[in-house]
Parts: structure tokens; sequence; C-alpha cells
């Protein structure tokens, strides 16, 4: 992308907006109509994912910041989710099992 | 020409990482405010995971439509994300000098925050209403609305929190003692609020 480091005006913010609605809208859509658990479950996590990565990059300004930064903040980030989940995952369903 | 790029890599590389000067050519403040809040992000993994790992091990779990008004919660994150835009276009006008467009889009971001708070209130106490209490609920199994409490209710403290703070940047801003930086500040502290409430609108509101 051609954009400068420090973009000058609000243009990119509100075109981030719009886009943050939309994602938004389509997850309630994606629920109203209705679709299998896996399937709504996985658009559902891709949307959210997609929401977090526009605010994280366009209005808290990490997309500007120096590489360094941007692998120190999102790297304990991804280690968490996969980490916490890698464990705490298996686990949970392990006393689904049993239960039954 | 390959390797005077990598070579000059490397050094900003170094340059990052060696200490006797400003970590990653930040300001203090500023990393501070990232630090916490990546350490915040573990506070809401943990709860997250937590109603994960309750939800399924579980096995059952009330149908979410059947209990929350899926429209007001929809204007509620309609308003958030409203509220971080104009709180994005304070922070840049911030570094652009323009200081009327400062104090008015972060009181306007203040009053977004002040209306998801009302909203909150009005769900809390429509859910209260309708039976439910901590550790129990007419819908299902208890971990449900002891989730919703504790969930929502770490959230809505933040927006809480957030409002105040914002309310004394504005202050400060007014009165002209505080540096542009300290706006961008704030501001990724309530984008923050925001980014959160994208995970729990999804997980637990619509999954």
């Amino acid at each position: 992308m051609a954009e400068p480091r420090h973009e000058g005006g609000y243009k990119g913010y509100v075109i981030t907006w719009v886009w943050l609605l939309v994602i938004t809208m389509l997850e309630i859509a994606v629920v109203l109509v209705g679709l299998p658990k896996a399937l709504l479950a996985s658009l559902l996590l891709l949307m959210s994912l997609m929401k977090a990565a526009l605010i994280i990059a366009y209005f808290m300004h990490l997309r500007y910041e120096r590489v360094a930064f941007i692998y120190t903040v999102v790297a304990p980030m991804i280690v968490l989710a996969v980490v916490l989940f890698a464990f705490v995952a298996p686990d949970a369903l392990h006393v689904f099992s049993s239960r039954r | 020409m390959a390797h005077s790029v990598s070579a000059e890599h490397n050094q900003g590389m170094a340059a990052d990482w060696t200490g006797g000067q400003s970590p990653f050519g930040l300001n203090w403040p500023k990393v501070m405010m990232w630090l916490f809040l990546i350490s915040d992000t573990l506070t809401f993994a943990g709860l997250l995971m937590g109603y994960g790992a309750m939800r399924l091990s579980l096995g059952t779990w009330p149908k979410q439509s059947d209990v929350f008004h899926l429209w007001l919660v929809g204007l509620m994150t309609f308003i958030l994300i409203c509220s971080s835009a104009t709180m994005a276009i304070a922070v840049a006008a911030a570094r652009l000098g323009d200081k009327r467009t400062v104090m008015r889009f972060v009181l306007l971001t203040v009053l977004g925050g002040a209306m998801f708070l009302g909203m909150q209130v009005y769900e809390w106490s429509n859910f209260i209403h309708e039976g439910a209490r901590l550790f129990e609920n007419p819908w299902g199994v208890p971990q449900f609305s002891a989730t919703f409490f504790i969930t929502t209710g770490f959230h809505g403290g933040h927006v809480t929190v957030g409002v105040i703070y914002l309310l004394i940047t504005a202050l400060r801003w007014a009165r002209g003692s505080i540096q542009p930086e300290s706006v961008e500040i704030a501001g990724l502290y309530w984008h923050f609020v925001d980014l959160v409430w994208v995970f729990i609108f999804t997980l637990l509101y619509l999954l």
C-alpha cells in the first residue's frame, strides 16, 4: 500500500468505521439466517478477527509503528489465543465426554 | 542493494532493542499504555476462555436469541464503534493541531460511552427483572448468567473508567496542560474497550 507513514486526514478513519459497521451487520445477518453451527461459529470468529485487526491496525495506529513493536504487541496475543485454546479446549471436551 | 537493505534492517533491529534510548522510537507513556493493554488482554482472554471451557464441558447452553434482545445489543455495538471512530478523529485532530475539533470529538466520544453504559444498565435491569441472578437464572444452566454478569460487568467497568479518563483528558486539553500524545494514549485505551466488545458481542451474544 502506498500510504504515508502518518496519514494526514480523516478519510482513513471514516473508511475503517464504515467497514466495521458493515462487518457487524454481516455478523447479525449470519445469525438471523440460521446456518449450521460449525459454519456459523467459524464465520463469526473470522469476522470478529477481521474487526479486531481493523481496530488495532488503523484506529490504534499499530500499522504505522515499527515492525519490532508490532511483533511485541501481536505475538503475545497470538500465543495467548493458541496456547489457551490448545490446553483448555481438550480438557473441556474431556469433561463433557466423561459427564455423559 | 539487497545486502545494504538487510544491513539497514539489522541496524534498525539493534537500535530498537538496545537500552539507553526510547524503545521502539516511542515515548514511554505510549509504550506503557500498550503494555497495560496487553496485560488487560490477558484478563479478558481468561474470562472468555473460561466461558468457552464451561460451555464446551456443559454441552448445553440457553439459546441467546431467546434471552437477549439482539437489536438492543446491535445498537450498543453500533454506538461503541461510532464512539471509537470519533475518538480516532479526535486523535488525528490533536496531531494536526485543530484544537476545537479535538474538544468536540472527545466529548462526542464521551457521549457515546455514556449512551452505551445507559443501555447496559437497561439491559442488566431487564435481565434481573426477568429472574437472572449471579448463580441462577430461569433459562438453563446457572453458568449462563454468571458468565453474562461477570464478562459484561468487567467490560462495563472498563467503559466507565474510559468515560472518566476521557472527561479528564477533555478538561486537561481545554486547559492546555497536555500534549497531543496524551489524547492519543487515551484513544488507545478507548479503542481497546471497543476491541474487547467485538469479542464479547460475537462470543457471548451471537455464537
